[in-house]
């Protein structure tokens, strides 16, 4: 399956529509594209991400996954274990488990096989150079360490579909710069879409597309 | 995932199994102690027996009122070996308000059984008014100068001392029938009625009998009286009840440890869902950490009630009235209870867990 996320009209707001988000949001992302998302703090950014997963429901409009509804629990549920991956700007990795431990939380989730999954762990654990570090326990782990478990365990299904809500935002620059480019040498040479939320313009301008938010609506596309 | 979830969180899972092993140890434990309280009453009236008759409707055995003759009549019908008439009542003594009395034939078989450290059976006999003390019962009732021991308003000679297995009779006082009939004031009445079967015959033969000749009475099989006798009954739903309520207190525990475990993990669970959980298998999980905790806790108050109920067999003063049972269908009820506790303590922590928003969860600080 080839992800293809289509948004149409998206309304969201929060505190019994007090606080309006997202304000007839559309977008269309191609399979294979690397979509970066920019604007402000509070410009609707994270929202439209946990929009597109599922996390959050609209309040009006259409959100589809290659051409799958995300309306009810059993699609976002499928869609989370087998479709997309999610990184956020803090790891959220349990510190008392092992990064490994942590790791093969999706695959649980999915009840994929275990043989398989740690393949695949050291296989991703190699690409990210997080190797070394597997065994160790998550408190035990640098930022930039941490952030980078953070997207092996979000790329353990194999999922088509990457979402990431400023996976950069906590790390220093040498770590920044690295996180991003392994990102993105993942995503492209498995020809999978990201979307990724983010207020670096530097590395917004090196993905794909750059898409500008602004108040809770698509100001355009930056060329 | 389950099993990593409880071993991350040692200390609440160890609190949380500890009250639940708190809750079965009480439960097997007063469980096992009455319960071997009725089996020890209920060996006084099976010696050498495979029946007992006493007054139909007797909320107690100590107020039922059986003629004596009956056994004379029962030993003459070809279905009845032997039929042996005991009167119960209960003494006081100088510093000792409550004494059991057992008022039996010399050839009651119960006296020889025993290990006699005074006298000897010959001197108990059933036209004199000479007692035989249990073991214990000679440690409490002071034997006088003269030989003899007050009970009530009279003083009687006492024939010998016999250790005896029982604890109940271990602690009473063997009298001569017709001095206990004479003590109490039931003449030519006895509490019960023990009865042998002929070789080759049934009990059926005897209740027949007793219904057609004794409508008053009634006549049942050891096993069929131990299930219906109503104080057996109170005694056994009294343990389990206390010891549910023990149970219940223990699980307590486990829920609020649920709780703390579902709300100091917030962001796991949200991540959890994230990660492709559905709110089933969130659920699920906090389900199985409660069941975990108190399968745990259940192995731990199995082992120390066991324990426990050696530790207060061993001590001297105890030996013979303690005689534990804990039988399977004791661990079962207790396992029982646990699971139910576990899954009603865990009910409001895996809804709250399942129905957390995860998109919510992470913006919580």
């Amino acid at each position: 399956m080839k992800s293809h996320v289509s948004i149409k009209d998206v309304w969201k707001s929060f505190d019994a529509g007090r606080i309006q988000v997202l304000k007839g949001v559309g977008l269309e992302v191609p399979a294979g594209d690397v979509v970066a998302l920019c604007g402000t703090s509070g410009c609707g950014k994270s929202t439209l991400l946990n929009v597109i997963s599922g996390l959050e429901e609209v309040d009006r409009g259409e959100v589809f996954l290659s051409g799958r509804d995300v309306v009810n629990e059993s699609t976002r549920v499928d869609l989370l274990r087998h479709h997309i991956g999610y990184v956020f700007q803090f790891h959220h990795l349990m510190p008392d488990l092992t990064l490994a431990e942590n790791c093969m939380v999706p695959v649980i989730a999915a009840g994929g096989s275990r043989a398989a999954a740690l393949e695949r762990l050291n296989e991703l654990a190699e690409a990210t150079g997080v190797a070394h570090r597997l065994k160790q326990r998550v408190r035990e782990l640098s930022g930039g360490e941490r952030q980078r478990g953070a997207l092996v365990r979000s790329l353990m299904n194999d999922p088509e579909l990457l979402l990431c809500d400023e996976p950069t935002g906590a790390l220093d620059e040498s770590n920044r710069e690295r996180v991003f480019e392994i990102l993105v040498d993942l995503v492209r040479r498995r020809g999978r879409t990201l979307i990724m939320a983010t207020h670096d313009l530097e590395l917004a301008k090196r993905c794909d597309r750059t898409i500008k938010m602004r108040d809770g609506r698509m100001e355009g596309e930056i060329l | 995932m389950i099993w990593t979830n409880l071993r991350r969180h040692r200390v609440r899972t160890g609190i949380g199994a500890a009250g639940i092993a708190l809750g079965v140890a009480t439960m097997l434990s007063v469980v096992g102690l009455l319960g071997g309280a009725v089996k020890m009453f209920e060996r006084i009236l099976r010696t050498d027996a495979e029946m007992v008759v006493f007054e139909k409707n007797a909320s107690d055995l100590f107020f039922s009122n059986v003629p004596v003759s009956l056994a004379d009549e029962l030993e003459k019908t070809p279905f009845v070996k032997e039929a042996r008439p005991v009167l119960f009542a209960i003494v006081s003594a100088p510093d000792r308000p409550i004494v059991t009395c057992f008022g039996i034939e010399s050839g009651d078989g119960r006296l020889r059984k025993g290990q006699w450290l005074r006298g000897n059976p010959k001197n108990f006999k059933d036209d004199a008014r000479a007692v035989v003390l249990g073991e214990r019962a000679a440690d409490f009732v002071d034997i006088g100068p003269d030989g003899e021991v007050e009970l009530g308003h009279e003083r009687y000679p006492v024939a010998g001392v016999v250790r005896l297995e029982n604890g109940f009779e271990n602690g009473g006082v063997f009298m001569p029938l017709a001095a206990c009939q004479e003590a109490f004031h039931k003449s030519g009445a006895c509490s019960v009625v023990t009865v042998a079967l002929a070789k080759g015959h049934d009990s059926k033969e005897v209740k027949s009998w007793m219904a057609s000749r004794h409508p008053q009475l009634t006549a049942l099989e050891n096993e069929e009286f131990s299930r219906s006798y109503s104080q057996f009954q109170i005694l056994k739903t009294t343990a389990w009840v206390v010891g549910g309520c023990a149970f219940l207190l223990g699980g307590l525990s486990v829920t609020n440890t649920m709780i703390l475990s579902v709300f100091g993990r917030i962001k796991e669970l949200a991540i959890a869902r994230v990660c492709g959980f559905s709110r089933a298998q969130i659920a699920g999980m906090i389900f199985g950490e409660s069941l975990l905790v108190s399968a745990i806790g259940t192995m731990v108050g199995w082992g120390l009630s066991g324990l426990g109920l050696q530790l207060l067999k061993a001590i001297p003063q105890m030996q013979g009235y303690i005689e534990p049972r804990i039988g399977w269908m004791e661990i079962a009820g207790a396992m029982a209870l646990a699971a139910i506790t576990a899954l009603a303590g865990a009910m409001y922590p895996a809804w709250y867990a399942a129905k957390l928003n995860p998109a919510q969860a992470l913006r919580f600080e």
